[in-house]
């Protein structure tokens, strides 16, 4: 027999976690779609969850998952931007209050930034998910943490 | 942030993916618990229980895919207001059994079929299901009634008179024969 809590605990726990990182990385008009998604494939896929030890970390894969798509479907063009020198940068602790600062950044390094930190994704990847080089995406986060940087201080 | 839970409750149910829907109501005994399945009702929690505790049995026995959604109990809950109103007699919602079986589950059938503002015994109940030595074990049955209100348990007493037991409180029993006009009769 399973021991899986019920579907609506997580939500309550999570629903919000997961709509602010999606308006992060996917922006406000196309989070509610994702989040839609995300918590869909996962009430799908709930039953057959064998370890539900991890049910946060689970819920933001699927969301990092969906975010990607989104960004896939919108066929984004790469940008060409000069190369700069990458600077090590700590993430953010996930919570509410630093997402909604994430929001207010501009579409390619908020999506860079929630990319790399709310769903732990590499350059490589996040370049692929917004359709840019590896240096473009970056460039994307270090100005998206230089800015953050700055509005939380 | 509501829009989009009601909305995801929606999808899902349309997508078969509710498997338990539940919401609270009130009542003058305080907030019951209604869960539902695409079959029918499936659990009432009565005010004295645990919302939480419910959730979990009904996780573990019916299907982790356990949400919250109120459109799905409109019609149990409509009449159950009447019914506290004294203006419904026969629930007619249909009924998920479930969480029942056995010996259990022929008592409280018997137990659906005791008509509004009459009561049985507990003897009766355990005759009505076949083994009318086994009065302990409907008492149990009557206990363990998955579905308390619709399936009137607090119909049953004991053979002397006396009230017996009841899930929600002796207070809540007799308030509901006092509200069928069988208190004391």
């Amino acid at each position: 027999m399973s021991s899986l809590p019920p579907f609506q605990t997580l939500l309550d726990a999570h629903a919000g976690e997961v709509m602010a990182l999606l308006r992060g990385a996917v922006g406000r008009e196309g989070a509610e779609d994702c989040f839609q998604d995300t918590f869909l494939a996962a009430l799908r896929a709930y039953p057959e969850l064998e370890d539900g030890r991890n049910l946060r970390g689970w819920l933001v894969t699927i969301a990092h998952r969906k975010a990607v798509d989104h960004h896939r479907s919108r066929g984004r063009r790469p940008v060409p931007v000069a190369e700069v020198a990458e600077a090590a940068v700590p993430g953010p602790e996930p919570g509410e209050g630093v997402w909604e600062s994430v929001g207010t950044l501009p579409p390619k390094q908020r999506a860079a930034v929630t990319l790399r930190y709310a769903c732990d994704l590499p350059h490589a990847e996040i370049a692929a998910a917004l359709g840019c080089s590896p240096e473009a995406a970056r460039r994307s986060l270090h100005e998206g943490i230089k800015r953050l940087r700055r509005e939380l201080a | 942030m509501r829009d989009s839970l009601r909305r995801l409750a929606a999808r899902a149910s349309e997508e078969g993916l509710l498997d338990v829907a539940y919401t609270s109501a009130d009542s003058p005994f305080g907030p019951l618990l209604l869960a539902a399945t695409p079959r029918g009702l499936v659990r009432v929690g009565l005010p004295n229980q645990e919302p939480e505790q419910l959730l979990e049995e009904l996780a573990r026995r019916v299907s982790p895919r356990v949400l919250e959604a109120p459109a799905a109990l409109d019609e149990a809950r409509r009449e159950l207001d009447l019914y506290f109103e004294g203006r419904l007699r026969d629930f007619e919602l249909p009924l998920d059994w479930r969480l029942s079986d056995g010996f259990r589950l022929r008592v409280q059938e018997a137990i659906a079929a005791i008509p509004y503002g009459e009561t049985r015994t507990y003897m009766e109940m355990a005759e009505a299901a076949g083994n009318e030595r086994a009065v302990r074990a409907a008492g149990t049955a009557c206990g363990r009634n998955p579905l308390p209100l619709v399936v009137p348990c607090h119909r049953v007493l004991r053979s002397g008179g006396g009230l017996g037991g009841y899930g929600g409180g002796l207070e809540m029993k007799r308030g509901l024969l006092a509200l069928e006009g069988t208190l004391d009769r």
